[in-house]
């Protein structure tokens, strides 16, 4: 966490006072207890269902708690072939979610399409939600998954919190 | 030795009857399309016949023939336990079939499926809709053999994302 260990406990010699960021402890929270969304539609389903069972314990991340309804979850696993038909409930289902809100494109399905190059099949995932971790591989297997999830702790521990990311700056000052 | 329920067919349906085959068990049956719901009816109530249940509902596309589409329904008798295959040929130009559904009503989401998938329109159908495409899908019907792979056009337009507020 990058804390500055000041104090020690006259019993134990334990850590008792730590100083830090607001903002990095609110962003250790965030990443410590990413709740992902059940949404398996294929064959990368059965691999992140064994990413969360005792074999792998997903736990270990902060991320095994499984949500049915978006309205709890902060994480949306796109797990498998998305088709046309159901681009709109996904998408539906994203603008439930509540904010900070992150996509882990799981498998290539959902990366961009794989083979199914057809009429029905959406070619990426990305195409009509903002996806933060592409996670390759057909199924990929649960260590890659943890790769990805691992990464975009990664990458929530270095986002802003009480002031505007960034890219967003950059784009205010344009205008 | 002939099977009995061909035998039976042919005689019961001269006029409707088409053509048979056996292979292995199997048994295929082949009639015109304007006898296709009294042969269904015959095979449902025939205490000798007695198919009860329907196993499948399907359709083939031959391009090069006259009559182009074939529409194949699967029977099966949980009593008797023999099974049958019907089937009936379509022209392109006048793409409609009587539905089973009255007879078997199990055969009302297979007949959306092939009516989505190739096309052929089913007379007396209760919802006849496209069951896996959307509603709105206009590009056609994706299993003919002349649909390409890829689709007529659609891509990635979605037109939900100008509802939402980005």
């Amino acid at each position: 966490m990058g804390l500055i260990q000041l104090g020690r406990h006259e019993k134990d010699g334990a850590p008792d006072v730590i100083t830090g960021t607001v903002e990095k402890a609110v962003n250790w929270a965030r990443k410590g207890s990413l709740w992902p969304m059940t949404f398996g539609l294929a064959c990368c389903a059965i691999e992140m269902i064994a990413a969360v069972s005792s074999r792998y314990d997903m736990d270990r991340f902060g991320a095994g708690v499984f949500r049915a309804s978006p309205r709890q979850s902060d994480l949306m696993i796109v797990a498998g072939t998305v088709c046309r038909r159901m681009a709109p409930v996904i998408r539906k289902i994203y603008d439930q979610m509540p904010e900070p809100k992150y996509v882990i494109a799981m498998g290539s399905c959902a990366t961009s399409g794989n083979i199914y190059d057809s009429y029905s099949v959406v070619q990426g995932v990305d195409r009509f939600v903002p996806v933060d971790i592409y996670v390759p591989g057909c199924p990929p297997t649960p260590e890659a998954l943890f790769d990805g999830i691992l990464k975009l702790q990664e990458r929530i521990m270095q986002k802003r919190v009480f002031v505007a990311q960034p890219d967003q700056v950059k784009a205010r000052l344009k205008v | 030795m002939m099977n009995q329920l061909i035998q039976r067919l042919q005689e019961s349906f001269s006029s409707g009857f088409v053509g048979a085959t056996e292979w292995r068990g199997d048994v295929a049956v082949t009639v015109t399309r304007d006898r296709l719901h009294d042969v269904a009816q015959f095979l449902h109530d025939d205490p000798g016949m007695d198919f009860d249940y329907i196993v499948h509902v399907s359709s083939v596309d031959w391009p090069d023939d006259e009559e182009r589409f074939e529409v194949v329904w699967e029977f099966y008798s949980i009593r008797k336990r023999h099974r049958i295959r019907l089937k009936t040929r379509v022209p392109e130009s006048d793409c409609i079939v009587d539905s089973l559904t009255d007879l078997w009503k199990g055969a009302e989401f297979m007949e959306r499926e092939v009516f989505d998938m190739m096309g052929i329109r089913f007379h007396n159908h209760p919802d006849l809709r496209r069951i896996l495409m959307p509603d709105d899908y206009t590009e056609g019907f994706p299993l003919r053999k002349d649909f390409p792979l890829r689709g007529k056009g659609w891509r990635d337009t979605f037109d939900f994302l100008d509802e939402v507020p980005r």
